[in-house]
């Protein structure tokens, strides 16, 4: 079974057309692989559905645009994987 | 279907918030200016417009879906097919059906039938979003009575 980083490393890849080799848990999403707010919506629509979640990207916008977090908490692969199993633990719980 | 004004549906049929889908109609009308371009001695349909016309049914059913405290704004278009003519005159059914409730975002599959016949579908991607002014919000509401989405006594309950 993959881990939540590969999962979500593959779907980039897919999505994205970004070398899976490229890819890694300290890539930020946009900074550092450079996708932008249009793809990150194909990439969460993947991500919802192989995770059985609502990935709350509008919360996450919303609390770095107010400056109560940064980009690398929710963009950074590892921070996003992170996040992405406290959503999946919350919803088996 | 006023071409011009790009307000391309003419009435909801059905909606079903539950099933998440909507049943519009439209009719092409026989004469506008885009025909003079589009195209001389052949009116033709503007494949961009059916697929306008797949996203504002979309739309109403995500702008009810959100009871008209969102609106969805066109993000992407996947998979858009054009299968036939559509001609002045002709009478379209669009269906559209929410496949995916995210956050900020949603899509749907949409599609517009002639007699029966499909004739273009679509996978639409919108940015579901805040009423950006007040203004516009009411005015969605005042066009969404205008094509039977929402019944004058909702407008007036506010």
């Amino acid at each position: 079974m993959s881990s939540t980083f590969d999962t979500i490393a593959n779907i980039i890849t897919e999505t994205c057309d970004i070398p899976r080799d490229t890819i890694t848990p300290e890539s930020h999403a946009i900074n550092d692989l450079g996708i932008d707010s249009l793809d990150f919506l194909d990439i969460a629509f993947a991500i919802d559905k192989a995770f059985g979640i609502k990935m709350p990207l509008e919360q996450w916008t919303q609390e770095v645009n107010d400056g109560k977090a940064t980009t690398d908490q929710y963009f950074v692969l590892k921070n996003l994987s992170a996040r992405i199993d406290e959503l999946v633990a919350a919803k088996s719980a | 279907m006023r071409l011009e004004y790009f307000l391309l549906v003419d009435r909801v049929i059905s909606q079903d918030l539950a099933a998440r889908t909507i049943c519009c109609e439209a009719t092409v009308p026989t004469e506008s200016t885009v025909f003079e371009g589009h195209f001389p001695g052949f009116p033709l349909m503007p494949g961009v417009l059916l697929i306008e016309t797949m996203a504002q049914a979309s739309g109403w059913l995500l702008v009810a879906a959100n009871k008209f405290q969102r609106m969805p704004f066109l993000a992407a278009v996947k998979e858009a097919k054009l299968r036939a003519f559509v001609m002045p005159g002709q009478r379209l059914t669009i269906d559209a059906k929410v496949t995916h409730d995210g956050s900020g975002y949603a899509m749907t599959d949409a599609s517009i039938s002639c007699d029966g016949k499909l004739v273009c579908n679509a996978t639409i991607t919108f940015r579901v979003v805040r009423f950006p002014n007040p203004d516009f919000a009411a005015e969605m509401r005042r066009r969404a009575v205008t094509v039977g989405l929402l019944s004058s006594e909702a407008l007036a309950d506010g």
